[in-house]
């Protein structure tokens, strides 16, 4: 065996675990890793504009593939820069591994120059994290790290290094296994609890099922179809379980919560059996806990016990992975009907008509529902996509809009709701799935976010879509503002620069669009076009996302439409 | 309530740190804590007392777990349990209450660890109900300086929260 320097047993650990791409950005402290790159062209290096650009696209990687997305950033500012990513992969359960590189090891606690201490800072944003001053540990400690990362319930994990360690030679000792005695994560479930659950699942009049970010991670598609075909029980998908169940399938209900739709969280008020999958019960999803669901028994499958009974009382917890619960359930689970409650559930639908005349108020203005009628027509046509969207109103319409009806095709930041997201993770998400068209739609605000990352997706070449849904506003802050502070908008008016001669600056097509009927040619045009394009829908200002939940009130309470609340 | 929990843990740098900065960060009443060494080289053993119902402490539990050096914690307040504490207390003693202060040290089972000019150092290790009342005692005497390490806690009978399930650990 020969000897290598730290920074090449981290590229060689790199590819031990299979990473093809890694997002980042250099710096004094991580210059040796940097330097031994250039000895590994296997692992392709995208340089971002700005480290939390690196994060946010090892996470689109990492939500598209399901596989370790992998950021670099340097000590100190660039380490930092990191933190946001981080602590939205945790918050959405995203396996990421950060690397950054520390000051040399004597120095560490002298407050040398770019010294932060960033195992402190991220300690309660990662999964794990480690800080590495010893060549001879960066084998197991890589090893651990990936491991940590995609098992489980998964998460960030970050691994700082000093840069002595990088620097210094070692024969390195790559370990066969993971030796973690602490860290053992509950896969198959209890068979008892599983038994309980198929009891109630029999018993109950009015069941529902739930089905969250749990289900997408372990790839349980199969066996919720038929854990709702069996039974005809019908399935509300959370924010983060969108596209885990087809939404043109006779049993989808679609989303609930804050933005839900109004018969879902009626159904939810109703049921006497909420089975969850894979949900964490978010407060945008519950509404004020007390009153949630409070006729229901609830049967709540999570890998993380902590999620069990943490802000809903739970009847029958199920600890483990999804897809191995599931398929233990159905060697049991006899078929049941669910009709004359999925028929209740449709009267209370049918009361509003068709998703766009459900929110769009009727006006001649051009509407962001109006863009998101064509787009989800002319995205499913084509199929192979993924849509990353930003955080705001734009994010709900998506969610509310689009017909989604595949797995991974729906990337967004929903625990953190971090703005600035959609286009670094669309950057991601394109190495993670190089065929696919990928779309990053964001808001006027959010999108000037990380506007920096144009210039990553020219020097790529990557052929990323962009529609931005200009509304001159922060508009779901604005909302926010109309409904609950006597339309004070303070500080939400936004001015933009010229998003096409932006585009055009970048070298990138783009092109404005003002009229409803604009919309198909403009999409069209961007599908025609083989590199990147983007679209800026100038959107009418004031529209607003109904329904809704006022934060804090009870889900059953939901405002329909302008100007003044009015209650279901 | 008050719950006593014992938690092993991989004997690593900054585990302290996660332990209470996950208190910290989810707002958990910890009354007390105590960490040293436990049976098993690279384990510790760290009890807390931690104020609320159980579903909180059960909460406490489930975070405790998720950090990944933590290897075994259990809520040992129901069980038959050994709970003790060590007091060191610095009172006030001019030669006229000296044997008053030493007779109540020994009457809880203490003893005088160190004698000063005008003070008498007390060590006590008992119940930490007993060191609370020792404490209400000699309070009128004049404390000048006082320190508690916080309740560490066994379960009686047959060792049940060993560490030996993890001895492979480095
Ligand atoms: C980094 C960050 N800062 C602030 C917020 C608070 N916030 C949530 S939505 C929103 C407005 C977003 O505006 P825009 O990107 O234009 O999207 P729109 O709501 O108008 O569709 C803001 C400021 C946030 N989520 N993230
Ligand atoms: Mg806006």
């Amino acid at each position: 065996m020969t000897e290598l320097t730290g920074a090449q047993i981290m590229c060689e650990a790199l590819l031990r675990e299979g990473v093809e791409v890694i997002f980042g950005y250099p710096g004094g402290c991580i210059m040796p890793f940097y330097d031994a790159l250039v000895g590994y062209e296997q692992l392709h290096h995208v340089l971002v504009r700005h480290e939390q650009a690196a994060g946010h696209a090892a996470e689109g990687y990492a939500r598209v593939t399901g596989k370790v997305g992998v950021c670099v950033a340097t000590s100190g500012p660039g380490a930092t820069n990191l933190v946001t990513a981080i602590s939205d992969a945790m918050m959405d359960s995203v396996p990421i591994v950060a690397i950054t590189g520390q000051v040399t090891s004597a120095l560490i606690g002298r407050d040398a120059f770019q010294e932060t201490d960033v195992t402190g800072i991220t300690q309660p944003i990662t999964k794990h994290n480690y800080l590495v001053t010893d060549v001879r540990e960066l084998p197991r400690v890589f090893k651990e790290a990936f491991h940590i990362a995609r098992t489980g319930r998964p998460g960030p994990v970050l691994i700082d290094i000093a840069k002595d360690a990088q620097q210094l030679r070692t024969t390195p000792v790559w370990p066969e296994s993971v030796n973690l005695p602490g860290y053992k994560p509950t896969r198959d479930g209890n068979r008892k609890q599983i038994r309980e659950a198929i009891k109630l699942i029999g018993m109950a009049n009015k069941p529902l099922l739930m089905i969250g970010r749990g289900v997408m991670l372990s790839e349980a598609f199969p066996e919720v179809r038929e854990l709702a075909e069996r039974t005809g029980i019908p399935v509300i998908t959370t924010l983060h379980g969108i596209g885990a169940f087809p939404e043109d399938h006779p049993l989808s209900l679609g989303m609930s919560g804050m933005h839900g739709w109004v018969h879902n969280n009626k159904a939810i008020q109703e049921c006497d059996l909420l089975f969850n999958i894979g949900g964490r019960f978010d407060d945008r999803v519950t509404g004020k806990t007390s009153t949630f669901a409070p006729h229901a028994k609830i049967i709540h499958v999570d890998i993380d016990p902590s999620e069990i009974g943490k802000n809903i009382r739970v009847d029958v917890p199920i600890v483990g992975d999804a897809k191995r619960i599931l398929t233990i359930l159905l060697e049991e689970l006899p078929a049941r009907d669910s009709g004359d409650w999925l028929l209740h559930i449709r009267e209370m639908q049918a009361v509003h008509a068709a998703k766009q005349q459900y929110t769009r108020p009727e006006t001649p203005q051009f509407m962001p529902h109006d863009v998101f009628a064509v787009m989800t027509k002319m995205i499913n046509e084509r199929g192979n996509y993924h849509i990353c969207t930003d955080v705001g109103q734009h994010q709900m319409w998506a969610a509310q809009l689009i017909d989604w009806l595949e797995p991974h095709t729906h990337i967004t930041s929903g625990g953190a709701g971090t703005m600035g997201f959609a286009l670094p993770a669309a950057v991601g998400a394109q190495f993670g799935d190089p065929g696919s068209t990928v779309w990053a739609v964001a808001g006027d605000g959010g999108f000037q976010m990380n506007i920096q990352e144009l210039a990553t997706i020219m020097q790529e070449g990557l052929p990323i879509k962009i529609a931005i849904i200009n509304n001159g506003y922060l508009g779901m802050v604005r909302q926010w503002q109309q409904l609950f502070h006597d339309k004070r908008y303070s500080a939400t008016p936004m001015w933009s620069p010229d998003f096409v001669k932006v585009a055009d600056a970048y070298g990138m097509p783009g092109m404005s669009i003002s009229r409803a009927e604009d919309v198909a040619d403009a999409i069209a045009t961007a599908y025609a076009t083989s590199g990147p394009m983007l679209l800026e829908f100038r959107v009418e200002q004031e529209a607003n996302v109904f329904p809704m939940v006022a934060p804090g009130a009870s889900i059953s309470d939901m405002i329909m439409s302008d100007p003044q609340p009015v209650l279901a | 309530m008050k719950h006593t929990v014992v938690a092993l843990m991989q004997d690593h740098p900054g585990v302290l740190n996660r332990v209470a900065s996950m208190f910290r960060r989810r707002g958990y009443n910890i009354d007390s804590l105590a960490v040293g060494g436990s049976e098993t080289p690279g384990i510790s053993r760290m009890t807390l007392v931690v104020d609320g119902e159980d579903t909180i402490v059960e909460q406490v539990t489930k975070q405790l777990y998720r950090l990944i050096e933590v290897l075994k914690v259990s809520d040992v307040s129901d069980d038959p349990h050994i709970a003790r504490e060590l007091v060191l207390a610095k009172i006030y003693a001019p030669a006229s209450k000296r044997q008053e202060v030493s007779s109540l040290a020994e009457a809880f089972g203490g003893k005088i660890a160190d004698v000063g000019q005008d003070s008498l150092m007390v060590e006590l290790t008992t119940s930490p109900d007993q060191i609370d009342n020792f404490i209400e005692l000699v309070r009128p005497f004049g404390i000048r300086e006082m320190v508690r390490t916080g309740r560490i806690a066994m379960v009686r009978g047959t060792p049940t929260h060993a560490g030996d399930a993890y001895v492979k650990v480095a």
